[in-house]
């Protein structure tokens, strides 16, 4: 990797030298009195290069840890550190960290060159090195043509770039981003989805987006933080978060849930509905009543009566969505259940009607047991 | 469509240029009140002075009906009154030079004094705001002869600030205050101070702070933030406040005739002369069309240096 800036020593060993960004503790209160808790002893570890995601609902401090990683919030309590070096002290502009804002916050005074050249110059580059720099950070985000045009005259797609563009020029340690699609069209979100990701890999940047778009993290991640209230809940691989979800938050944040009650025992737990499944319950999970989590494509139902491991179920809704259709089911024991089938071509028949009786197998290794 | 409703329509042509004559008729009737209003209020009353600059003056004020450039030529030069060689009008030059540097001092002043002012204003919550503008325009309120009489309070022989001097035997007799450059400039840094305040305060409460801290994040410091980004982007409320304060301290009158007294005369004091005691009406005419004229060049000059582009591109 490219670092302009000069790191710590040498980590000492391999564990350390993989993270890039460490967060231990770190709580941020706003106001003095009766404050408001933005982050709540946060701690996670963020690896060079990766791309790593901070997702969560508006309001629950993803942004307060981007900013305080950027440096605009000195932190409450804790400790960050940037290759095993305390940043927490340092104000923005030491940090080799770069932000890509919300609404990107170009100045408007200058031209799409001078916006990329100015951190450059900030660094104090030769007027030479500038100018490539400047030119290769155009091209990497395909806006040569637009070079001394005012960033007013851009549209919303274009000013992204040169955001991009602009934070990627001095080659910081990290880039963060902060919900930067949220302006852009469904169309040129995903066109830009694929961009970061294409940028990412090609500046070997560690890249750390906020979004609240759980889809947008499944996506483009190589991990996430789930967040609420201020505090991390879940920090995983897109795959972790979504099949192996810890608490209830995270599962319904992400994806649609079926919540049930059960009994585990061991590592066998069985429905309130019927039904026993072998599962690898989280620590911490005590023996008794859990809350267990089964996703609807994990579900499948069928006309007719119940068989071997399979659950009586009644057909409330049926909703088609084109290459799905999700069945409403009521259980025996009262609870609701969402089953999605993929729709096969013309055999429509097998499906139960409204109101019908039916068969529900939930698929092996559906059953994730929750925390909470 | 058949033939006959065809003929019997207009056509659409003359139809569009019919809307169009009534358009353009209406616009100007809708402008009427606004054009009389520049004539008669506006350019009216510059084209009186215009006129009574080539008259003679009458023996009792007001003018004489006989065709003359003497109004233009006392300006900046007067006729000696025994061999009618001209000379240049010393006393003249030296209050268009006191006008120009008292006003240029006091624009520096006020920009000194009012743009942290205004920076503190509008970085305040935006209820706070409001009671510290409430403030600065409070003055605007009261008669500015008022004020400037509080102010000779302030700066006079036995005044507050020689008073408290005295008392503290940091001066041994009291400083001469009144009746100075230093009283005008004083008087006019306090009178038009609000002035530059005022689009200062706005021009930094439009500022998008997120643009400082992504300065701050591009490793530019805390001076280099506010020169490169900051400064570029208050630039229009300090050049509006700058010819706020500018033009009407050319033309002063109140403040340096209470302040300066008899001898310090500015522009204005020059021009009320001619109208008044001095009973020269052409001359007084031409002085204020050279005044809104030396007000014009500095308006282009000040308006070509503060708007240079950004540098050249990388």
């Amino acid at each position: 990797m490219n670092a302009l800036h000069s790191t710590a020593a040498p980590p000492s060993s391999a564990a350390e030298r993989e993270t890039a960004i460490e967060a231990r503790g770190i709580t941020k209160i706003f106001g003095a009195a009766n404050g408001f808790m933005a982050l709540d002893n946060v701690s996670v570890a963020i690896r060079r290069n990766e791309f790593f995601t901070l997702l969560g609902p508006s309001g629950c401090g993803k942004t307060t840890l981007l900013r305080v990683i950027a440096g605009f919030e000195p932190p409450t309590m804790g400790v960050l550190s940037l290759n095993g070096r305390d940043i927490s002290q340092l104000p923005p502009n030491k940090r080799p960290v770069n932000t890509v804002f919300q609404n990107y916050a170009l100045f408007p005074h200058m031209s799409v060159a001078n916006n990329i050249a100015f951190g450059l110059e900030m660094l104090g580059k030769s007027k030479s090195e500038i100018k490539d720099t400047v030119t290769e950070m155009l091209k990497l985000v395909q806006m040569e043509h637009l070079r001394s045009r005012r960033t007013s005259e851009l549209s919303g797609g274009q000013q992204q770039r040169v955001a991009l563009a602009r934070a990627l020029a001095p080659k910081p340690e990290v880039l963060l981003l902060d919900e930067p699609l949220s302006a852009l069209d469904l169309k040129l979100r995903k066109e830009m989805q694929i961009e970061l990701k294409r940028l990412q890999h090609e500046t070997g940047i560690t890249f750390i987006f906020v979004t609240h778009d759980q889809e947008e993290a499944l996506t483009m991640s190589d991990r996430i933080a789930v967040m609420s209230a201020g505090k991390i809940l879940q920090v995983g691989s897109p795959r972790e978060i979504y099949a192996k979800p810890a608490e209830r938050f995270v599962a319904n944040f992400i994806g649609e849930s079926n919540f049930l009650n059960a009994t585990l025992a061991g590592d066998s737990v069985t429905l309130d509905a019927g039904g026993s499944f072998t599962v690898t319950p989280p620590e911490g999970v005590a023996d008794g009543e859990v809350s267990v989590l089964v996703r609807p494509e994990h579900a499948s139902v069928r006309a007719g009566e119940p068989g071997a491991g399979e659950l009586a179920v009644t057909v409330e809704t049926i909703v088609y969505s084109g290459d799905a259709t999700t069945l409403h089911l009521k259980l025996a024991t009262g609870e609701t259940f969402k089953a999605k089938q993929p729709n096969a071509p013309a055999e429509a028949g097998v499906l139960p009607a409204e109101g019908d009786s039916a068969a529900l197998t939930i698929a092996p290794g559906a059953v994730t047991v929750l925390k909470d | 469509m058949t033939d006959s409703a065809l003929a019997s329509e207009p056509a659409p042509g003359a139809l569009e240029a019919h809307a169009a004559r009534q358009d353009s008729r209406n616009r100007w009737l809708l402008s009427l009140p606004a054009l009389l209003i520049i004539f008669l209020f506006a350019s009216g009353p510059l084209f009186v002075m215009v006129i009574y600059s080539f008259l003679s003056p009458g023996d009792y004020g007001n003018v004489k009906w006989d065709f003359s450039t003497d109004g233009w030529v006392n300006v900046l030069l007067q006729r000696d009154i025994f061999d009618d060689t001209l000379m240049w009008a010393d006393a003249h030059l030296s209050i268009f030079w006191r006008s120009l540097s008292l006003s240029l001092i006091t624009t520096v002043l006020t920009l000194i004094f009012g743009v942290p002012t205004a920076w503190f204003i509008a970085t305040q919550r935006p209820g706070k705001r409001e009671f510290w503008l409430f403030l600065v325009t409070v003055p605007f309120w009261t008669n500015l002869l008022v004020r400037t009489i509080a102010i000779q309070e302030l700066i006079r022989a036995e005044g507050v600030i020689n008073n408290v001097l005295l008392a503290l035997h940091i001066i041994d007799e009291p400083l001469q205050m009144m009746f100075t450059d230093f009283a005008i400039g004083f008087g006019m840094t306090y009178v038009y101070l609000p002035l530059m305040v005022l689009p200062v305060y706005a021009a930094v409460e439009k500022l998008d702070f997120r643009l400082v801290e992504a300065a701050y994040d591009l490793y530019a410091s805390r001076w280099t933030a506010f020169r490169r980004v900051i400064l570029p982007l208050i630039k229009p409320g300090i050049i509006a406040g700058s010819i706020l304060v500018f033009i009407p301290c050319l033309g002063a009158y109140v403040t340096p005739r209470v302040l300066g007294g008899g001898k310090n005369l500015m522009f204005g004091n020059l021009i009320e002369l001619q109208f008044g005691a001095g009973r020269n009406w052409p001359l007084g005419a031409a002085l204020s069309l050279t005044l809104m004229a030396i007000v014009m060049v500095a308006l282009i000059y000040y308006v070509r240096i503060t708007s240079r582009e950004e540098k050249k591109d990388v």
